[in-house]
C-alpha cells in the first residue's frame, strides 16, 4: 500500500474534497454565512436590477417603436425665408407625394379655424386645446391606428356632419361613446367613433377629425393639406425623405419641411441604455462593504479554528492546502452571496417589469459579470486570512484549550 | 500494519541525535536529547511540568523543527525535507493523539476519522469504508453517525485515536491521551494502545499518571530539556526492539527497577 523510501510528495486533493473542506466552516453557523452573504446579496441585486430595469425599459421602447414603426415621415409647410410667413401647400401635394418611388400610404389633414364644444351654451372662445381638422379616408391605415370605438371616416360618412375625435380630444369634450353630439361652427356633429392612443401623432390625438368634403362643404376649408403623413418601405424612408421637398413644391423646395415623429423615441431608447450611474455606484459600494464583510467573517472562522488547522497540519495538510481551504470557504460565501443577489436582482426587475406592464429583460452579462465579480471579491477577500491560516504554528494550534 | 509488513522493514522508526530547542525568547526547552525508537516499541515519556515532553513529541511529530541536532523520522531526515515533505511525511507516516480530542464539531465520527485519510490521496468512499473499519476496531461500531458533542469523553478520545491510526501510521503519537479523562475512561484508552501495540503499532505516549507509565514498557524521563531515565538503556537494549509482535503484555510491574524516582 505504501511506498516507503520513495519521494515523500503529498497528496492532491480532488475538487469535491476541496468543495467539503471549504463547507466545513459554515456548516456550524448558518446565520453567520447568511449575514456575511448578505452585503455581497445586496450589491448585486441592486446592480443587477438596475441594469435590468433600464434593460427592460428601452426593451420596452424598441418594441414599440418596431409596433409604431420607423418608416413615417410627416410633411408640414416651412415657414419662407424672405416673408418669415408659412407657405401653404398645394390642394394636390399628398398626391403628389403618393406618386413617389416606395411610398405605400398617404394620409392629410387640414386645420379649419373652427373651434369644437360639447355643445351651443359653451363659448366659442374655450378650445380645449382641440383642433378641428378635415382628413382623408387613408389616414387610419398611415398612421397605423386603430378605433377605441365606433368607426372611421368613410366615403359615405365623409359627406354628413360626423366626426371622430382623438382619445385625448374625446377626454376633453367629455365624449365617451359613439352616437354622442358635439358642436361644430353652429351644427351638430355626430361622433362616429374616437380614437387609440396615436403616441407617433398627439397632435391627431388632440383633434376633432371630419371628412375631407364635409371640412370643404360646411366648414370652409379651402382643401390644401396642412398636414402630410406618409408611410413607406423601410429601405425607402432615406431617399423619400430627399424627394419630397422638391416633389411637393418643385420651385422652393427649402419652403417644406419634412420630420420623422419616430425619432424622440428611438434617442429615448437610446439614452435608455446608458443606466442611472448613481444607483450603479450604489450598488458597488454596497458589494465592497459586502466584501469586508467576508474578509472579516473570513478572519474570524481563522481565529476561532486554530485547533481544527493545527489539526490538518497534522494529519499532513500542507500550507497550500490550508490556503486553499479558507480561498474556497470564502469563495463558497461570496459565491452564495452573488447568486441570492441574481436571484433578488431578477425577482426585483420581473416586479418592476410586471407592475409596469413592460417587457422583463436581464442581458447575459450582467450576470455573467454580476458572478464573476463575486469571484473576485471572494478572492480577495479570504486570501489574507487564508494566508495567515497557513502560516499559524501547527504546534501552537494544538497547544490544550 | 501485518507481520510480514512489518518485517520488511529496518532501522528505528525515530533517531533523534542531539536535539535542541530553544524558543525565541529565549527558553531552552530541549538541550541535547538522544532518543531512538525502534518498530513496536511502546514508550511512555514521563517528567514534571514545563520540562519539555510536548516540546519532543512536536519534534518527533514534524510539527515542529529542532534549533540544533537532527531528526529522522521513517528513513526520512527531516531536516531535509520543505513544507509539503514535511506534511506528506505526517500524512504516511505519523499520527497524532491529543488531550483535547480536537474532534471537528458537527461531523459524524465516521467523517472524523474519515478526515484522517483525506490528505493521503486515497478515494473517497475508500477512505470512509477505512473509517468504519478502524471504529469498529477502537469498539465504536456502533457510534458511526453519532456526533462528537453525543459521545461521551473516552468515546471521543477513541474516535480520535481511530482517526490517528486509520493511516496505518508508523509512528503513533499521543500528548496525554488520558489527561482530560476520568479514570475507568482514562483505563479503556489505555487498554486501547496496548492492544493497537500488539498489533504492531509503535507508540510514543506522554503521561503524567505513574501507573500508566509503569504499564508501559519503555519509560522516558524528562527534565529540564534532558532525558534522566530511559528504561530501554538501564535494561541495555538501547531502541533496537525487534520486528514482529510488541514487547510482550502490558503489565509489567515486575518488569526492572522503575518506580523509585517516579513522582
Ligand atoms: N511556543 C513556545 N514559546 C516559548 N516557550 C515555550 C513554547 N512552548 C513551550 N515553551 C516552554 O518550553 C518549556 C517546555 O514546554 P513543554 O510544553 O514542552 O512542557 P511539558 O513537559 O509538555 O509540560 P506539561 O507537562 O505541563 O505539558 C516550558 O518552559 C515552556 O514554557
Ligand atoms: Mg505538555
Amino acid at each position: 500500500m505504501r511506498r516507503r523510501g520513495s519521494v515523500l510528495k503529498p497528496a492532491r486533493l480532488t475538487p469535491l474534497d476541496i468543495l467539503h473542506t471549504g463547507m466545513a466552516g459554515m456548516r456550524n453557523r448558518p446565520m453567520r454565512v447568511v449575514l456575511s452573504a448578505l452585503g455581497i446579496a445586496i450589491g448585486i441585486a441592486t446592480m443587477i436590477s438596475v441594469v435590468g430595469i433600464s434593460a427592460s425599459s428601452k426593451e420596452n421602447l424598441l418594441r414599440e417603436l418596431d409596433k409604431l414603426g420607423t418608416n413615417m415621415l410627416v410633411v408640414t409647410p416651412g415657414t419662407d425665408l424672405v416673408t418669415q410667413k408659412e407657405v401653404p401647400m398645394a390642394k394636390d401635394a399628398a398626391g403628389r407625394v403618393a406618386r413617389i418611388d416606395g411610398v405605400e400610404h398617404v394620409g392629410a389633414t387640414g386645420l379649419l379655424n373652427h373651434t369644437v364644444r360639447r355643445s351651443e351654451k359653451i363659448d366659442d372662445m374655450i378650445t380645449g386645446g382641440i383642433s378641428v381638422q378635415s382628413a382623408t379616408e387613408d389616414l387610419l391605415i398611415t398612421l397605423r391606428g386603430g378605433m377605441r370605438s365606433g368607426t372611421w371616416l368613410n366615403a359615405a360618412t365623409g359627406k354628413y356632419p360626423s366626426v371622430v375625435l382623438g382619445d385625448v380630444a374625446a377626454r376633453r369634450l367629455g365624449i365617451t361613446e359613439p352616437g354622442q353630439r358635439v358642436y361644430i361652427d353652429d351644427e351638430y356633429f355626430t361622433v362616429l367613433g374616437i380614437l387609440d392612443e396615436l403616441p407617433l401623432a398627439p397632435e391627431i390625438a388632440r383633434s376633432a377629425l371630419v371628412g375631407w368634403e364635409v371640412g370643404q362643404t360646411r366648414l370652409g376649408f379651402d382643401g390644401r393639406p396642412t398636414t402630410i403623413y406618409e408611410r413607406s418601405a423601410d429601405d425607402r424612408v432615406e431617399p423619400v425623405h430627399s424627394l419630397i421637398p422638391r416633389t411637393v413644391d418643385p420651385q422652393t423646395p427649402h419652403n417644406v419641411e419634412v420630420t420623422d415623429p419616430s425619432s424622440g423615441l428611438q434617442a429615448k431608447a437610446a439614452a435608455e441604455g446608458a443606466f442611472s450611474n448613481l444607483l450603479l455606484g450604489l450598488g458597488g459600494v454596497a458589494l465592497l462593504v459586502g466584501g469586508v464583510g467576508v474578509a472579516n467573517t473570513m478572519i474570524i472562522s481563522v481565529l476561532e479554528r486554530r485547533y481544527e488547522i493545527g489539526l490538518r497540519r497534522s494529519i499532513g495538510a500542507t500550507r497550500g492546502q490550508i490556503r486553499g481551504q479558507f480561498v474556497t470557504e470564502s469563495l463558497l460565501l461570496s459565491g452564495l452571496g452573488g447568486l441570492v443577489g441574481i436571484l433578488l436582482g431578477a425577482a426585483v426587475t420581473g416586479g418592476y417589469a410586471i407592475s409596469n406592464g413592460i417587457p422583463w429583460v436581464i442581458p447575459p452579462w450582467t450576470i455573467g459579470g454580476g458572478f464573476g465579480a463575486t469571484l473576485v471579491i471572494g478572492t480577495l477577500a479570504g486570501l489574507y486570512p487564508a494566508v495567515r491560516a497557513s502560516h499559524l504554528s501547527p504546534t501552537l494550534a494544538l497547544h490544550a484549550t | 500494519m501485518t507481520a510480514p509488513d512489518n518485517a520488511a522493514r529496518t532501522g528505528p522508526v525515530v533517531r533523534l541525535t542531539g536535539v535542541t530547542k530553544e524558543y525565541p525568547g529565549g527558553v531552552v526547552a530541549l538541550r541535547g536529547v538522544d532518543l531512538t525508537i525502534g518498530r513496536g516499541e511502546l514508550v511512555a515519556i514521563v517528567g514534571p511540568s514545563g520540562s519539555g515532553k510536548s516540546t519532543l513529541l512536536h519534534i518527533v511529530g514534524t510539527l515542529d523543527q529542532p534549533t540544533a541536532g537532527s531528526v529522522t523520522i521513517a528513513g526520512h531526515d527531516a531536516a531535509g525535507l520543505g513544507d509539503r515533505g514535511l506534511s506528506a511525511l505526517r500524512a504516511q507516516h505519523i499520527g497524532f493523539v491529543f488531550q483535547a480530542f480536537h474532534l471537528v464539531p458537527g461531523m459524524s465520527a465516521q467523517a472524523n476519522v474519515a478526515e484522517g485519510l483525506l490528505y493521503s490521496g486515497l478515494p473517497r468512499a475508500e477512505r470512509r469504508r477505512r473509517a468504519v473499519e478502524t471504529l469498529e476496531r477502537v469498539g465504536l461500531g456502533d457510534r458511526l453517525n453519532h456526533r462528537p458533542h453525543e459521545l461521551s469523553g473516552g468515546q471521543k478520545q477513541r474516535v480520535a485515536i481511530a482517526r490517528a491510526v486509520v493511516g496505518e501510521p508508523d509512528l503513533l503519537l499521543a500528548d496525554e491521551p488520558t489527561g482530560a479523562l476520568d479514570s475507568a475512561s482514562g483505563e479503556a484508552v489505555v487498554e486501547l494502545i496496548h492492544e493497537l501495540n500488539e498489533e504492531g503499532a509503535t507508540i510514543a505516549v506522554i503521561t503524567h499518571d505513574a501507573e500508566i507509565a509503569d504499564r508501559l514498557p519503555r519509560q522516558v524521563r524528562i527534565r529540564d530539556g534532558n532525558i534522566v531515565q530511559d528504561t530501554a538503556h538501564d535494561q541495555g537494549h538501547a531502541g533496537t526492539h525487534g520486528p514482529g509482535p510488541g514487547p510482550g503484555p502490558g503489565h509489567s510491574h515486575s518488569h526492572g527497577p522503575v518506580p523509585s524516582e517516579a513522582r
